[in-house]
């Protein structure tokens, strides 16, 4: 299994969250919205080219701009 | 008695509030609609209740302008109980906030709103259960139907006599360990930011690096940062991670535990939301549905607005040539009664009728929860100008009224974002401005002009947005916005909304226009209007107007509208088309839009990103106007 970052993620696949890089601001905010790591994401649309990407996390969706999920570190589950 | 509704944003707090308070808070679907709070008196059991409707605040750590004035809120002001308003179809993550609550002491009730919802998802929740762990009561409602509103304050009043602090959950042993030594030092060094911020919860803040508590412990207490340095260095050290990374992961292990342990998940009913999203959010059909949406949405405006100007004006002008009859046209007294029926007509057949189809649509947008679609949709394109994509809810609000707009850049992180957004939503045509292409482009030219003059707006904005972002060259922060489940508008609610941003319009803008229109008829009267003409007649004569514009340009400083109608009382007739060409209605439209924003937004600028940045952004807005009216006067 091979870690890599959120945005590279196809649309439809589940991953599991391993760090996250990033300020305090960006991790508290994403902490706030329920991504920490071990947490599961499933990624329901990745925009058109460098859009931003809708992810499914505790039956909620969130819009993450590329450069945000450029910095969640993550792996695929099967 | 002082109550309080906190939770996360787009819980419904707003619409609790407003059930008790009548329409006044608005309400809508997305996150962060509420950026100040808002407060209103009602008698409970014969005693007068203030309730305080605070902005959304994801943690109890504050990140924009919004979440801090909730948190302050709370931590400055004596409030007698606070009603944690919490999304029942999102419990899990929003018992993080719960949970920072609890820790403050403060007498609480537990509100889950939504419930239905929360058991569309398959969500059953053990309220009893809840309610023992957390050692405060828990009600369920259903906010957007009225259902368990009662009892809820019902229960807020009754708890706050008997005052309970609730239960505060402890996290894993070796970190109580450390907020208890840290907590023993601030007591014996008397550290206190607010009074009556419960130690172990000041303890948590500075291990959770929260800004404002470190800087306040720089600022007040120098000596003892080292210490709290030392504390999050041990966390740092035995867990292999930065202390405030392991303090919210205690939280949120704590709320998913208590969540599994109060939750009985059942099979989800197939929602709407993906079904809908696979289209309104698809990365072609997504943009087919946002410029079809919008199309629709122009066509019903002038579709509207035409039906009804027509006859309502014809209505006006036979009531003035009636008067004319009676009373001779050269005196005083006919000028001013000609003026104060000008300015009724203004109001009443000309801006009403595209001002409430136009305020109706874009509350059905709101409520429905369309604009975080847009966000996710356009975030592509607004980073091209330097922000992200939750930059277009300022500026869809901007198209109903630009105060709410540089009010909503609140929801923004970084200050250089909130500023061009700022700039950029004050260009952007407001309703007012709205009902000047509208009357005068749309009904004298043609409907396709004044789509051109909005996709004209609109490449400006982009050109000034990157000539903004290129000053200015900082990294947005990037977007990260929740995409909130759709709700479908309730007619009352849509309604009580368009009557609240209709009344400024009625009880504010109106009656200036009836003033300044007889104001006019006065000036017209004693011929001091020619002087004001002779002044602007550079600036009219650059732009090819006709002299007698010079008087409605400063109207048009007061409310944007004015400017419109007050052309009708200085050309002398609504029927604009017969003493100025296309190309002069064409110039005088787009000097009107872009020009010097109203006195309303002048002041909130102010207000919002100071004086020094809101005089860049007059003089900017108004040489982009004398250039592109210009440019106008000589091209169309």
């Amino acid at each position: 299994m091979f870690s890599i970052s959120l945005d590279s993620v196809k649309e439809g696949k589940v991953v599991k969250v391993l760090d996250i890089y990033g300020g305090w601001g960006i991790r508290q905010r994403l902490s706030c919205l329920g991504i920490h790591p071990g947490d599961l994401i499933t990624v329901k649309k990745s925009g058109i080219i460098h859009g931003p990407i809708l992810i499914s996390i505790h039956g909620n969706h969130i819009a993450l701009g590329r450069g945000i999920a450029r910095k969640i570190l993550v792996e695929e589950v099967e | 008695m002082k109550i309080a509704l906190m939770g996360q944003p787009n819980c419904g707090k707003s619409t609790i509030f407003n059930h008790v308070a009548g329409y006044k808070a608005v309400t809508s679907n997305f996150p962060g609609k509420t950026v100040k709070y808002t407060q209103t008196k009602f008698k409970l059991f014969g005693e007068t209740v203030e309730l305080i409707d605070l902005p959304g605040t994801y943690s109890l750590t504050s990140f924009d302008l919004a979440e801090l004035e909730a948190r302050n809120y709370l931590f400055r002001e004596k409030v007698d109980m606070v009603i944690n308003v919490l999304d029942a179809s999102l419990l899990g993550r929003s018992l993080e906030l719960t949970l920072q609550l609890l820790e403050l002491k403060l007498p609480m009730v537990l509100c889950l709103n939504m419930i239905d919802e929360a058991e569309r998802k398959g969500i059953r929740i053990n309220i009893e259960k809840l309610s023992s762990i957390l050692g405060i009561p828990v009600v369920a409602v259903i906010a957007l139907k009225g259902k368990g509103i009662e009892k809820l304050f019902t229960q807020a009043y009754n708890t706050a006599k008997d005052k309970p602090r609730g239960k505060t959950l402890s996290f894993s042993k070796d970190i109580e360990e450390i907020i208890s030594q840290l907590s023993t030092e601030l007591k014996n060094e008397n550290v206190e930011i607010y009074p009556k911020l419960p130690i172990r919860f000041l303890a948590l803040k500075y291990l959770e690096e929260d800004k404002f508590f470190i800087e306040d412990l720089i600022k007040n207490y120098p000596d003892f940062l080292k210490r709290v340095k030392y504390f999050q260095n041990v966390i740092q050290e035995t867990r292999g991670r930065p202390s405030d990374v392991v303090i919210s992961s205690e939280r949120h292990y704590l709320s998913m535990h208590l969540y599994e342990s109060v939750v009985v998940i059942t099979d989800p009913q197939t929602s709407l939301r993906d079904n809908l999203d696979n289209i309104l959010m698809h990365p072609l059909f997504g943009y087919i549905s946002l410029g079809l949406i919008f199309y629709f949405f122009f066509n019903l405006i002038f579709g509207v607005g035409k039906v009804v100007e027509e006859p309502l004006l014809d209505y006006f002008y036979r009531l003035i040539s009636l008067i004319e009859k009676s009373i001779n046209p050269d005196t005083l007294l006919f000028s001013i009664i000609s003026g104060i029926i000008q300015g009724l007509a203004g109001g009443v057949a000309i801006v009403l009728p595209y001002l409430f189809p136009f305020l109706f649509g874009l509350a059905i947008l709101e409520d429905l929860g369309y604009l975080p679609r847009v966000a996710f949709l356009l975030d592509v394109f607004l980073h091209k100008i330097g922000l992200h994509g939750k930059a277009i809810i300022p500026f869809i609000l901007g198209y109903g009224c630009t105060v709410p707009a540089i009010m909503a850049t609140r929801i923004l992180e970084s200050e250089r974002d909130r500023f061009i957004t700022s700039v950029l939503a004050t260009m952007i045509p407001c309703a007012a401005r709205m009902t000047i292409i509208f009357a005068l482009v749309a009904f004298y030219i043609s409907p396709k002009a004044a789509l051109a003059i909005y996709i004209l707006n609109l490449i400006v904005i982009i050109i000034s947005g990157r000539i903004l972002s290129r000053i200015l060259p900082e990294i947005t922060p990037g977007m990260i916005l929740e995409i909130p489940a759709y709700h479908i508008p309730s007619l009352k609610v849509v309604l009580a909304k368009t009557w609240l941003r209709m009344k400024e319009f009625i009880f504010v803008a109106w009656p200036l226009l009836i003033l300044g229109s007889s104001l006019l008829s006065l000036l017209n009267y004693y011929q001091i209007d020619d002087l004001v003409n002779y002044i602007f007649s550079p600036l009219t004569r650059l732009l090819g107007l006709p002299l007698v514009v010079g008087t409605t340009l400063i109207f048009g400083v007061l409310r944007k509208e004015l400017s419109m109608l007050m052309l009708f009382q200085a050309l002398g007739t609504t029927e604009v088309i017969k003493v100025m060409s296309p190309t002069q209605i064409m110039t005088f439209t787009i000097f009107i839009v872009f020009y010097i924003p109203c006195v309303a937004t002048i002041a909130v600028l102010w207000r919002e990103i100071g004086g020094k940045m809101t005089l860049f952004a007059l003089a900017f807005t108004f040489i982009l106007a004398i250039m592109l009216a210009t440019i106008t006067r000589f091209t169309y």
